[in-house]
């Protein structure tokens, strides 16, 4: 399962990314499991908000945190995401 | 107390809420206590309201609402309201028995997460008979239901003797009900299962037939169904590892408001397991003396105590030892270095003994009327 560069991500419908207090943290919950994600995957997923695709969220994190060269990171992270199934394209 | 608490212990994440032990249907495998028509009060909805507010605050975020049936409580839309509210992702446990599109719709807006429905078995005539109600094509209708209102479609099937036999045309069954994630539990023996054992536990060649079909299916269905195995701790040769550590991460309440650490820790003898109605969530997660029983392993006995692999699995579970041994501070009899392990085999051949048998007992439906006979 590969990213499509030309179509826009979505956050899974049946998923739910959350901030909790108690933790700290962002998670991913869903039927009976939970993940904890670190910071720089909480910000990616909270682009795939179905309005960018590939190269637009890696160009908004670049200017958000005024770096360069996040390309594969980020495809990487989101290859998971979607064999996981937080995310989509369709 | 087993030792002095000497770090604050980790806050709860699951919360288990059974809100009733009514239910329409009479799984012979069944979780709840043989003894559960002797705790008739259920809690009423402002209690619950309490429990959920006080363990969300304290951490817990994943939330079951099971029981029993939990559509049998008037006020499941108002707890899903607030279970919403606060923020938790509820899930529903239910038999799908008595589950109208109306009341799907009802809970999606109340905010409710997801709805897993159990299916006893692949064909009408054994689905009802397991269930001792027929179910079977309602289910089959919820299923639907479920999955065209949006929620994730979680399917359970309980696995044991009876239908373990049909896994092709359960997983068949499953796929064409769309279901998101299923679950293949197969039994532990616990409450209602553990008096049905000589009838419900298969064989190890049938158990490894069985898990040969689900793993090959499970790889064609990568990225469409998930695929929860629960294995059967009587063929494997170290226990599972107890609820995560013991008050490390579940708590449940009962319908009358006792507070447990396992959903079977109300069989353990000496818990003194709190009430919701007397303490607070926190005085019961931090300080109690069932919650604080089996923390760390200042309780334990050897051959764990001086067991490399106690960090891994915890001694294992203690309603297993206390079932199969008679001392709840054993060791889990599944596990290979336990002086007691004889006693799975023994269960594994009695079991045997009772499949070729030509007058086999019938099963032990779960039901008030069997329940009172044998408390
Ligand atoms: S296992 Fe069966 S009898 Fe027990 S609560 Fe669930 S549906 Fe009811
Ligand atoms: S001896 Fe105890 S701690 Fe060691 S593997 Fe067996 S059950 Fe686990």
């Amino acid at each position: 399962m590969t990213i499509n560069p030309d179509q826009v991500i979505n956050f899974s419908r049946t998923h739910r990314l959350q901030w909790e207090e108690a933790q700290q943290k962002n998670v991913i919950l869903y039927p009976e499991g939970m993940v904890e994600l670190n910071e720089s995957s909480a910000e990616i997923l909270k682009l795939c908000d179905g309005t960018r695709n590939l190269a637009q969220i890696v160009s908004d994190l670049e200017q958000k945190f005024s770096t360069s060269g996040l390309t594969n990171d980020i495809t990487a992270f989101l290859e998971v995401a979607l064999q996981n199934g937080w995310i989509n394209q369709n | 107390m087993a030792g002095l608490i000497k770090t604050k212990p980790t806050p709860p994440r699951w919360l288990l809420a059974e809100l009733t032990y009514a239910c329409p249907l009479q799984c012979p495998y069944c979780s709840n206590p043989i003894d559960y028509t002797k705790y008739q009060t259920e809690l009423d909805t402002e209690d619950w309201k309490r429990v959920l507010t006080q363990a969300r605050k304290m951490g817990a975020v994943q939330l079951g609402f099971s029981g029993g049936e939990p559509l049998t409580r008037k006020d499941l839309t108002e707890l899903v309201k607030h279970a919403r509210d606060l923020g938790y992702y509820s899930n529903l446990i239910t038999s799908g028995y008595g589950l109208t599109e109306e009341k799907i719709i009802q809970l999606k807006e109340a905010g409710l997460d997801h709805i897993q429905v159990s299916i006893q078995a692949s064909s009408q005539e054994l689905n009802d008979h397991i269930a001792g109600t027929a179910s079977f094509e309602h289910k089959k209708q919820v299923a639907h239901l479920v999955k065209k209102h949006g929620y994730p479609m979680v399917l359970c099937v309980v696995i044991h003797r009876e239908n373990i036999h049909q896994m092709p045309e359960i997983l068949a069954m499953a796929e064409e009900l769309g279901a998101d994630y299923l679950e293949l539990a197969n039994t532990q023996y616990y409450g209602w299962a553990h008096a049905n054992r000589d009838l419900l536990l298969p064989t190890q060649a049938q158990f490894e037939k069985a898990e040969a079909i689900a793993q090959a299916f499970k790889e064609t269905v990568t990225g469409k169904m998930k695929i929860y195995y629960v294995v059967p701790d009587f063929y494997e040769d170290r226990p599972k590892a107890c609820m995560n550590g013991w008050g490390t991460t579940f708590l449940t309440v009962a319908p009358d408001g006792v507070a447990l650490p396992c959903h079977s820790a109300r069989e353990l003898p000496g818990l003194d397991c709190p009430n919701v109605k007397d303490y607070s969530i926190e005085e019961i997660w931090n300080e109690s003396k069932a919650f604080n029983f089996f923390r760390g392993d200042d309780w334990m006995k050897e051959p764990c105590r001086s067991c490399d692999e106690k960090n891994k699995d915890f001694g294992g579970c203690h309603c297993q030892a206390y079932l199969l041994t008679g001392d709840m501070y054993n060791a889990d009899p599944v596990c290979s270095k336990s002086p007691d392990h004889g006693v799975i085999q023994q269960a594994i051949d009695s079991a045997a003994k009772s499949a070729l048998s030509a007058n086999e007992k019938p099963l032990l439906f779960r039901n008030s009327k069997n329940s009172k006979l044998l408390s």
